[in-house]
């Protein structure tokens, strides 16, 4: 959905996973991005009414960003700045409760 | 609306409403006065238990037979009020309290109770593999459960007024003035008479009595609740304990509801309370420590109603011992919510036969007095 | 025990901790981001480092020299802690992510800046919808533009600054839907002392407004009605406007419809607020420094009512003035000294206001969605279901919460929060000020329990 602009000072990108899968994304973006980038169909599907969802506000007010990062369930992405090797998952509905 | 009634009730919260419902079918016609609305305070947002288990003896009759009417709540309003009979199950977290259980059921069996029952780490352990591991046993009641306060609030309220019950809401109660054999009862909206009234007024009984001359005992309460983000169903039963305070239950839409007594402030005259969230630390400390996986759930809010008990914690239903024509049906924070169907019956059955044969001998006012008492269920003075 | 906590370091926090610092007060600033800025000087800092902030308008670098001055103060500046609970007593909690610390300040100012307006349209929760602000974060944060086919719908200031921000780099934006009402000229007639006093920045806006015009692919003005269409995302839109649908293709849809004071936490200290009919929304009620009915509560910026980043500079002065008058810790004669400049300069910022307030008002299908609109994003609660509460006997957001669930979710109120108020308003047949607002409760942003309970092992004020 967003990209390099054509002119101009273009960003360094680094490498996140999302799911897995190695994302290249500029430096400076939130975690948020990266998982939005990654997946035009949806970063999560509500837990209410089981629909796609993705980042709506970017400012930490809608809450639809949330991510498991580095092993951190239900993060707010759009406040988590990424750095080399992020690890981002998405989650499927209700979160896990992990094991006791 | 009518300016004069059977019987006025001061106060639309669950109690209220249902003996409200419980006077229109038995032929009183009831005017409900409601400051707010219906279920602001208490009703609204209390942990919505449905529990015989663990109470005080001087309610758990009450408390058992009202689950008959838990049971069979669809008939009685026509909404199931989310009633879900899961169990509760009071835990043991060491050898010293499980004694105490042990010692709570031999009591209740000696009293010639048999809805508790003893249960041991294998059968805790199967019911609730969430919980600690050290966690030793635990006292259950198996048809115990939990229900949807507000929605059993205002189901009751609907069936009231169905059964031609008027509730007015914005109309706070201002003044009760008795000449001869009514009551004058000043609102906001204008005066309404009535040869009774009962004060079903939360934590603003005390007022409302001191309003009519009457004097009751009464302490203000702010229990705080947390709620959880929504998770996968992890537990059914409804889960207190025994050395401190907690109330955990999973609701039908996958949040965790935590609760147990840590007390925020309310403010009587602003109708506002606050949440402290260092006493709910607390809370949430003892909800962590018996069930550990919770550690990185995220809370989603917390919130303390207006709530109020007298001295020993147990609810006053009855007569006023000073004045006459007058009832009183308050005092239930931390165990009023499924005492509610029934003690509408048992103000209902004061008020029209002057007697009940339910079992609230030792709930009326005069317990508190230092004068000797009358019957406590006779009603003083004719309808 | 400090002072004066200050909750943002947006525009209004900083200038309110460089005012109190230069008044000699002991200052604690508590902000949620990385950096700096607010939203309106979002990663400045970093962009500037990146080189990209030429193309963002002399206005966004001017954030630069406002910053170096805060973080050279003197002020203590906690950069990434959310904070999640503020007492009355004057006592914060904040969280890094990992644990609480709690403050305690004589004074608290908060700063915590404006929201955006919920747009309820339908399809507004398809993934590929989102704000203009949210592409304005990316933009600030990354340097990335919009893609092929990404459309913005809408109107407002932040909308054309940004699509000509957009257009000014070198990005392509698809189509700008313009939902301004019409009725420009009347408007101005009515308004001409606001454009007169503020003919600066209206010829500001209108620079903007002409580049966007010029660059975009497709521009429509008029637009009364807009949706978004698709299955797991958006893939395309549909408008309405002179007496027809029109639809496109679309592979994302940016919303601006202004913003809104961010008003969760004075309402969670139980501020008094008031509904402004010219803003259409709800602000807390203050005096001339920001004071609040609540004695150690002062407000200071956009979250205490819309007026722009050069405004909130103003008020995050005179909120410093007014707590440091509080403290005793100002002379009569200096307090007005610095109170007269400071005001004369703040009226001056919000000239244009009056004249912006109108222009841009939402429109009535925004306040009261169809009814199959979502009006509850968490919940999923649509404005019917919101109805029909109303029918039931509910008279305000918090009745209408217990009936349907509206507002129960991790957002808790600020996405559907103004639309409630305004859906049961029309509804009920009441005004909004009647109707309020949603109660609002701790924690203000999700917390772990591990997290809270940590509080009762430790509890230290710092």
């Amino acid at each position: 959905m967003f990209v390099q602009p054509p002119k101009g000072v273009r960003s360094r990108l680094i490498a996140v996973t999302v799911d897995g899968e190695e994302v290249l994304i500029p430096e400076g973006s939130s975690a948020a991005l990266a998982a939005m980038q990654a997946s035009p169909t949806g970063t999560r599907r509500s837990p209410a009414t089981g629909q796609a969802r993705a980042p709506y506000c970017m400012m930490g007010a809608c809450f639809e960003c949330l991510l498991e990062i580095d092993g951190v369930p239900s993060l707010q992405g759009c406040l988590i700045v990424v750095r080399p090797g992020m690890t981002i998952c998405r989650p499927q509905g209700a979160r896990e409760i992990p094991d006791a | 609306m009518s300016n004069s009634a059977d019987v006025v009730v001061v106060g639309a919260g669950l109690h209220g409403c249902s003996a409200a419902l419980q006077l229109a079918l038995r032929g009183q016609k009831t005017v409900v006065l409601e400051r707010r609305h219906i279920g602001r305070h208490s009703s609204g947002i209390n942990a919505g238990g449905v529990r015989t288990l663990g109470r005080d003896f001087a309610e758990v009759e009450l408390s058992v037979r009202g689950m008959r009417l838990w049971h069979g709540i669809r008939d009685l309003v026509g909404d199931d009020c989310g009633f879900a009979a899961c169990g509760q199950i009071k835990v043991a977290e060491s050898q010293e309290e499980l004694a105490q259980l042990e010692a709570r059921a031999a009591e209740s069996f000696a009293r010639g109770f048999t809805h508790e029952r003893l249960i041991g780490r294998d059968e805790l352990r199967r019911r609730v593999p969430a919980l600690a591991p050290h966690c030793v046993g635990g006292l259950t009641v198996d048809d115990d459960g939990a229900a949807d306060p507000y929605r059993t609030a205002i189901a009751f309220a609907r069936r009231a007024v169905a059964r031609g019950v008027e509730i007015r809401e914005d109309s706070a109660v201002l003044g009760l003035d008795r000449k001869g054999e009514r009551w004058r009862v000043d609102t906001s909206n204008g005066p309404v008479y009535a040869p009774i009234v009962v004060n079903a007024a939360g934590a603003w009984a005390a007022k409302v009595a001191a309003m009519a001359g009457d004097t009751v005992p009464l302490r203000t309460r702010a229990s705080m609740m947390i709620v959880t983000e929504r998770l996968p169903r992890f537990v059914d039963p409804v889960i207190g304990a025994t050395g401190r305070p907690l109330s955990f239950k999973q609701t039908t839409a996958g949040t965790v509801l935590i609760g147990g007594g840590q007390q925020g402030r309310a403010d009587l005259d602003t109708e506002q309370s606050f949440v402290e969230v260092q006493r709910l630390a607390r809370s949430a400390l003892t909800a962590v420590e018996l069930f550990p996986v919770m550690s990185h759930v995220r809370m989603v809010r917390s919130w303390c109603g207006i709530e109020a008990e007298t001295p020993d914690r147990l609810p006053v239903i009855g007569p006023s011992r000073k004045r006459q024509g007058l009832l009183h049906l308050f005092g239930f924070s931390g165990h009023g919510f499924q005492l509610g169907p029934i003690c509408g019956v048992a103000i209902a059955d004061l008020i029209t036969q002057g007697k009940t044969a339910l079992p609230i001998r030792d709930l009326g006012i005069e317990r508190f007095a230092s004068l000797p008492s009358l019957d406590p269920c006779a009603l003083a003075g004719p309808l | 025990m400090h002072d004066l906590v200050i909750i943002g370091a947006g525009p209004a926090g900083m200038a309110a901790a460089m005012e109190a610092r230069s008044l000699g007060l002991d200052v604690v600033v508590l902000d949620e981001q990385a950096q700096p800025g607010g939203q309106i000087y979002r990663a400045v800092e970093t962009a500037q480092q990146r080189g990209g902030t030429l193309e963002l308008g002399q206005d966004y670098r001017a954030g630069l020299e406002l910053i170096a001055a805060f973080r050279a103060c003197g002020a203590r500046y906690l950069p990434g802690h959310q904070v999640w609970q503020v007492e009355r007593d004057g006592a914060v909690y904040a969280s890094d992510g990992r644990q609480t610390r709690m403050f305690q300040g004589r004074r608290i100012l908060i700063c915590v800046g404006a929201v955006e307006r919920p747009v309820p349209i339908p399809g507004w929760t398809l993934p590929g919808v989102m704000s203009v602000g949210a592409a304005q974060i990316i933009q600030k944060t990354t340097g990335y533009q919009p893609g092929e086919g990404i459309w913005i719908g809408g109107s407002g200031p932040l909308a054309f600054y940004y699509a000509a921000t957009v257009i000014s780099a070198g990005g392509r934006i698809a189509g700008f839907l313009d939902t301004t009402p019409s009725g420009t000229l009347s408007v101005a007639r009515a308004k001409w002392r606001s454009l007169a006093s503020g003919w600066r920045d209206a010829l500001k806006g209108l620079g903007y407004i002409a580049r966007m015009r010029r660059g975009v692919d497709r521009y429509v003005k008029g637009v009364e009605r807009i949706e978004a269409l698709g299955q797991d995302r958006i893939e395309a839109i549909r408008w309405h406007v002179g007496g027809r649908w029109h639809e496109s293709p679309a592979r994302g849809l940016l919303l601006h419809e202004g913003v809104i004071p961010h008003t969760h936490m004075t309402v969670s200290l139980g501020c008094a607020h008031h509904w402004d009919e010219q803003q259409q929304c709800f602000r807390p009620t203050t005096d001339a420094c920001g004071q609040t009915d609540q004695d150690t509560i002062l407000v200071a910026g956009d979250c205490a009512g819309i007026a722009g980043a050069q405004a909130a500079q103003c008020r995050g002065r005179l909120a410093a003035q007014g707590a440091a008058r509080a403290l005793g810790r100002i002379e009569q004669a200096e307090f007005d000294k610095r109170f007269a400049t400071t005001r004369a300069a703040l009226q001056g910022h919000e000239a244009l206001r009056p004249f912006l307030d109108a222009m841009y008002r939402p429109s009535a299908h925004l306040q009261a969605p169809d009814d199959d609109v979502l009006v509850c994003r968490c919940e999923g609660i649509s404005a019917r279901m919101i109805r029909d509460a109303v029918e039931i006997g509910a008279r305000g957001p918090n009745q209408a919460k217990a009936y349907t669930r509206c507002g129960m979710g991790p957002c808790q109120g600020r996405m559907c929060g103004l639309t409630v108020t305004t859906t049961i308003a029309q509804a009920a047949g009441i005004s909004p000020q009647t109707v309020g607002g949603f109660r609002i409760r701790p924690p203000l942003k999700p917390l772990s329990l591990g997290e809270l309970a940590s509080l009762a092992r430790t509890g230290q004020a710092e």
